[in-house]
């Protein structure tokens, strides 16, 4: 799922300064799993502003609701017969959601409430860790199913480098070292050979260093 | 009607005050003794990450409070009530009922005008 | 010869050879590194120049080779793939071969985490193992990564690092035997306190035979005080002391600890000396230059062979 964590509430208030009547929308997708964009955190976020603002002396009305998915045309779509009463949107959900909401209202001042994160996983509840970059070019079958470019802090083809220790990576006592994991798992699932080949260069150019991406499938258009 | 404090989400208790509630007072089952299991554990957890955005917001986190009582505990329950009660009266109305108790007397003067 | 270096001329006429390195500046004073190379000059074989060691920011590699050259001394330009992706790469290669650096060493580099710009982007556009690779097409096959034919191939003696002391140790040599087809023609070790840790290394590489495909040389630092000893074992990923070479340091005054340091490191360059398999040694004084015509001349490698 593609995870985040909320914006602090002072940047928050300061983003919401110049309006005393906007929306507050979640996202019943990723961010609903990860708790960070559900209904649930529009509520709580709603109310925090409301007190705020009022025991500032400049009281803000918030119209709470959430949509489907704030990355699909249909729900974004239901936003619209109610957003011309509004002065701004403070979306929760994630970049391309905020993203979303901004392309298709374009007289209205869409506003991030949270930080996206990345592609992760829930190791358990309140914790989550990235797993995927989305480079476009997936060698998992490669690498035991660990992914390098993800996992390594230096995101190397041909590790681990000199700075893993004991299973962790050099940045951080907290983080497992990707090449120990990779190769861990090569071993069990003895695909050592695997290890031992010249991997070509990377080609980055199916990641973002290829400019913004596109996925056509024209068995589906 | 609640049949845990383990139903009790942080936007109802942030409703409390939005509601114009000077304390919030939660009140569950000793730690262990939950009839849920972990609900009054869930409850504290919710209970400080109100207390940390009513710290961001300065509405004063002393503002909540939870308390752990098993059912045959009436006179701890009163001593827990009236000290909780006595510490929101030494901290006196919420930044927002003081703003709105302003607004209130301003507005009939603005009437008279 | 594939370079024409000095030190590959020194290694393929089968001597013992020393290298050292010089850390640049955290600035623009060329006469900091002028006054390091003089330290250096005729202890050694070829000097590395080391690229933005730990992410710190200092003066640039291949400007750093310049003024070493320039100092009469035998340049060996490290190059990190943290900072340049392959095209910027590629155009340091050919410059430095245009400016005469013929002495090359491929590394990763540590994570920016550890220097003062910790927010930086980092680029690993091509680790260090495909940097070796692309060196040494670029020199043997005259070619760009594109396949584009290059106006003039670089000329580089091409090395690697290793480090027998990091994890997981079961790779390590299957590692070095990766980079030696990668195209490595020497190699360069962490710096080396744990002898026997590393003469288990070199036993396993042995029974490989990659010490007869690539030059090994062993690296060295003397040790300045108990208290860099400890520093660097407890916080130096990859680097192993054991107990019983702090304990000789810590036992000495704090006026002799450097002394003792410097018998140390003679007496452990005496030891690899020894040691078949082992082809010289990579002296790091960290900024300790001065001291190289001490230990080099201690351990008995002074003067250097002159290989025509």
């Amino acid at each position: 799922m593609i995870t985040g964590t909320p914006k602090p509430i002072e940047e928050i208030l300061e983003m919401v300064e110049p309006y005393d009547n906007i929306i507050v929308a979640g996202c019943h997708g990723c961010v609903t799993v990860c708790r960070v964009g559900g209904h649930k955190e529009v509520e709580v976020l709603s109310s925090t502003l409301r007190l705020a603002r009022e025991s500032g002396g400049s009281k803000i009305e918030i119209n709470e609701l959430s949509l489907e998915r704030q990355c699909d045309p249909e729900y974004v779509e239901t936003l619209r017969p109610l957003i011309d009463d509004y002065q701004a949107v403070l979306s929760i959900a994630c970049g391309a959601g905020i993203q979303f909401l901004a392309e298709k209202f374009s007289k209205t001042p869409i506003l991030p409430g949270i930080n996206t994160g990345f592609l992760g996983v829930t190791e358990r509840q309140g914790e989550w860790s990235e797993r995927c970059q989305g480079c476009g070019d997936c060698v998992l079958h490669l690498t035991g199913g660990i992914c390098p470019v993800t996992r390594c802090a230096k995101q190397l083809f041909h590790g681990p480098c000199g700075g893993s220790t004991a299973g962790k990576c050099e940045i951080d006592q907290n983080v497992q070292c990707g090449w120990q994991l990779i190769i861990d798992r090569l071993k069990a699932l003895d695909q050592m050979d695997n290890y031992l080949k010249l991997k070509p260069y990377k080609g980055w150019d199916s990641s973002r260093d290829g400019g913004p991406r596109r996925i056509i499938r024209e068995d589906m258009i | 009607m609640l049949p845990c404090t383990g139903r009790i989400e942080e936007s109802l208790l942030l409703k409390a005050f939005e509601n114009g509630a000077d304390g919030v007072m939660v009140i569950g089952c000793l730690e262990g003794d939950c009839h849920y299991v972990s609900g009054n554990i869930r409850a504290r957890e919710r209970v400080k990450r109100v207390y940390s955005i009513l710290d961001q917001i300065k509405i004063g986190p002393e503002r909540i409070r939870m308390y752990n009582l098993s059912a045959g505990e009436g006179a701890k329950f009163a001593a827990f009530a009236n000290e909780f009660v006595e510490q929101i009266m030494e901290l006196g109305p919420s930044p927002i009922n003081i703003v709105r108790a302003k607004t209130a007397q301003k507005a009939p003067e603005e009437e008279t005008l | 010869m594939k370079s024409g270096s000095n030190l590959e001329k020194v290694l393929e006429a089968g001597h013992f050879s020393v290298t050292a390195e010089c850390g640049p500046p955290r600035g623009a004073d060329p006469e900091h590194v002028r006054k390091k190379a003089a330290f250096v000059k005729d202890n050694v074989d070829a000097c590395n120049v080391t690229d933005n060691q730990t992410s710190v920011v200092r003066m640039s590699s291949l400007a750093g080779c310049l003024l070493v050259k320039e100092s009469g001394v035998e340049p060996l330009i490290q190059m990190v793939v943290r900072d340049r992706n392959r095209i910027a790469l590629q155009s340091d290669l050919l410059g430095a071969s245009a400016m005469g650096v013929r002495n090359l060493l491929c590394l990763s580099g540590d994570h920016q985490k550890f220097g003062d710009d910790p927010q930086a982007k980092n680029v690993f556009d091509i680790d260090s193992m495909q940097l070796i690779n692309l060196a040494r097409r670029m020199r043997d096959e005259g070619v760009f990564p594109s396949g584009d034919k290059l106006e003039g191939a670089p000329k580089f003696y091409i090395g690697c690092a290793v480090n027998p002391f990091a994890d997981p140790y079961e790779i390590r040599v299957p590692r070095l035997k990766l980079k030696i087809e990668a195209g490595a023609d020497f190699v360069q070790t962490q710096c080396i306190y744990n002898m026997d840790t590393f003469k288990r290394y070199m036993e396993d590489t042995k029974k490989e035979g990659l010490h007869e495909k690539v030059k090994i040389l062993a690296g060295v630092t003397p040790l300045k005080s108990a208290g860099m000893a400890k520093f660097m074992n407890k916080f130096v990923a990859g680097i192993d002391i054991p107990e019983e070479v702090i304990k000789r340091v810590a036992d000495e005054p704090k006026e002799k600890q450097a002394a003792k340091g410097i018998e140390i490191c003679i007496e452990q360059i005496g030891e690899l000396k020894e040691m078949e398999g082992i082809a010289g040694v990579h002296v790091m004084a960290i900024e300790w230059e001065e001291k190289l015509n001490e230990i080099i001349g201690g351990a008995g490698l002074l003067p250097r062979p002159v290989v025509e």
